[in-house]
């Protein structure tokens, strides 16, 4: 899949894209709609569910929408346009989008209550929802991890993108106890695994291995901008769209991670 | 007010299998501890944690169910502020946000729990409804449409227990409409909330010396009845307006924009809680009074 061209080809009408946190979590997303989500019974769209919450990412979730043929091209080439209907945070009511996200610490909530309906309806469906490392953060992402693990809600998956990178600088450098990770959602009542998050295999493989009967996080290591050399861990790119030059040298450099 | 709403919600989830109700720590006295017992997972208590109140009332909402997230009105609304904005009205979704102690309910707890703004916040945010009853009757009535709407969220400021009737010979509740709850020719005094009592009282005394003063309960405070309000502007020389509420972004200033834009000629004076917070305790009259909000008030205001 060629996802990492597909949003450096639409970063050249934009000027604020989020191109690194999109390449961050390209195999995350990918592996969670193509191998994970259970299709629906008609055949139209899938019976899981997919949150973007780290809303900035959702240029890759478009990408994949787009894919799957959810997602109409056009739209992706009017994208942050006024003749179309994506813009650079996710819009729920467009295809494939089910909640508004752009503002962090939301997701976890919001996947909590989905989760929670999807047990009194007795439906058996699982919400898969992908988080920031920085939005773990926010408070309001552990007061729904801690009542995820209350409710028991073994249906909520979430997949951390664990890229280090927050808007100013490495969070392993400049805020040193937010980790470990791994340790506090286990405290929190939590199943989890650390997998490299580009490694599509690696993350089916531990998804299937969960024991199960908790809510489960996996964290997934990954590199900010990744598949573009001279924008991987350098903090500029998290808002930036390359300019004319550094879009053809991207394009020589890229590196598409095959699924 | 809390009891009846509680006892309303639980004949309506009886029926319908989508209402659900997430409390942020709060005793589910009465009613709402029958309806913990009938149907215990559609009862969330999350500790106190008022964001993913909101935030899972939004999820829930998103695959279909029908929640209301209820506890204090000030950590039902200020607390989880972002989360009602982005959450719930910025995806529109049918999620009711109940406020217990609107106003300075609460009388002896003190301004942190003294939601004195929360009718000018709710209702600055876009598809936000906004509706503040007078009374048990009134709440039952504003609950049973609340549980019942699908178009979006809500939020229902509610007073505590033990508000007297107010609303017996007042025609039948309908949301978004001005509610005469007694006639009059002289003033015309509009208002929203437990604090209407004080209104109607005024009006008894005041008929006795000869005034005759009509009441209007204005439950809905978004969308505001413009078209019921400017007729009473038009027909009456004088209307007070009185809220349990500060000054600013309330039913008082609004009422005289709509009186300056349809050319109306009536004297408007308002009476609110003050734009300070009183560090005064006592019970809820007291406090209202330390506002300067009372009956002897209300009865100079309207007949000065």
């Amino acid at each position: 899949m060629q996802y990492r061209r597909r949003i450096l080809d639409i970063s050249q009408k934009v000027t604020a894209l989020h191109a690194a946190p999109a390449f961050s979590c390209v195999e995350i997303t990918d592996v969670i709609y193509r191998g994970l989500m259970r299709p629906a019974p008609d055949g139209k769209g899938f019976s899981d569910a997919f949150l973007m919450s780290k809303g900035h990412g959702c240029m890759t979730q478009y990408a994949v929408l787009e894919a799957l043929g959810i997602l109409a091209s056009e739209e992706l080439d009017r994208y942050c346009t006024p003749q179309g209907i994506l813009g650079a945070h996710p819009d729920r009511g467009n295809p494939g989008i089910e909640a508004s996200t752009g503002s962090l610490g939301h997701g976890m909530g919001i996947a909590v209550g989905m989760a929670h309906a999807e047990k009194i309806l007795r439906s058996g469906k699982r919400i898969f929802a992908v988080l920031s490392d920085g939005e773990l953060q926010e408070g309001s992402s552990w007061e729904g991890a801690m009542m995820a693990a209350n409710l028991h809600l073994d249906n909520l998956l979430a997949f951390v993108d664990l890229n280090d990178i927050g808007g100013l600088e490495k969070m392993s450098q400049s805020h040193t106890a937010f980790y470990p990770l791994r340790e506090k959602f286990e405290s929190f009542g939590w199943e989890s695994a650390e997998v490299n998050g580009h490694d599509c295999a690696a993350m089916h493989q531990a998804v299937n291995a969960r024991r199960g009967g908790r809510p489960y996080a996996l964290l997934c290591k990954t590199v900010k901008g990744r598949g573009v050399e001279f924008m991987e861990h350098v903090p500029i790119w998290h808002y930036r769209s390359p300019s004319k030059e550094e879009y053809a040298a991207a394009i020589r450099d890229l590196r598409e991670v095959s699924a | 007010m809390r009891n009846t709403f509680a006892k309303t919600f639980l004949e309506a989830a009886q029926k319908d299998a989508r209402l659900c109700v997430v409390v942020a720590d709060i005793s589910p006295a009465g009613a709402m501890d029958q309806f913990r017992k009938e149907f215990p997972e559609r009862f969330i208590n999350t500790g106190v944690a008022e964001q993913i109140m909101i935030g899972m009332c939004a999820g829930m909402s998103m695959r279909g169910l029908k929640p209301f997230a209820y506890t204090i009105a000030t950590f039902a609304l200020y607390r989880p502020f972002e989360f009602i904005r982005d959450d719930l009205c910025y995806q529109d979704l049918p999620v009711t946000v109940v406020g217990i102690g609107g106003g300075v309910t609460y009388s002896t707890l003190g301004g942190t729990h003294h939601a004195m703004e929360d009718v000018a916040i709710a209702s600055a945010i876009p598809n936000m409804r906004v509706i503040a009853p007078c009374d048990p009757e009134e709440t039952r009535a504003a609950t049973q449409w609340c549980v019942a709407q699908e178009e979006g969220p809500v939020y229902l400021r509610l007073g505590k227990a033990g508000e007297p009737l107010i609303t017996q010979n007042a025609k039948p509740f309908a949301f978004g409409k001005v509610r005469l709850l007694r006639e009059g020719r002289d003033v015309c005094i509009l208002g929203y909330g437990p604090v209407l009592k004080l209104g109607m009282d005024a009006a008894v005394a005041l008929e006795k010396r000869g005034i005759s003063v009509a009441v209007a309960s204005v439950h809905t405070l978004k969308p505001l009845d413009r078209e019921g309000i400017v007729p009473l502007l038009a027909s009456f020389p004088k209307v007070v307006v009185m809220e349990e509420m500060v000054p600013h972004g309330g039913l008082g200033n609004t009422v005289k924009a709509l009186a300056w834009e349809s050319g109306a000629r009536c004297r408007i004076d308002c009476l609110s809680l003050q734009d300070e917070f009183i560090h005064s305790y006592g019970n809820h009259d007291e406090i209202l009074r330390a506002h300067g909000i009372s009956f002897d008030r209300v009865v100079q205001l309207v007949s000065a």
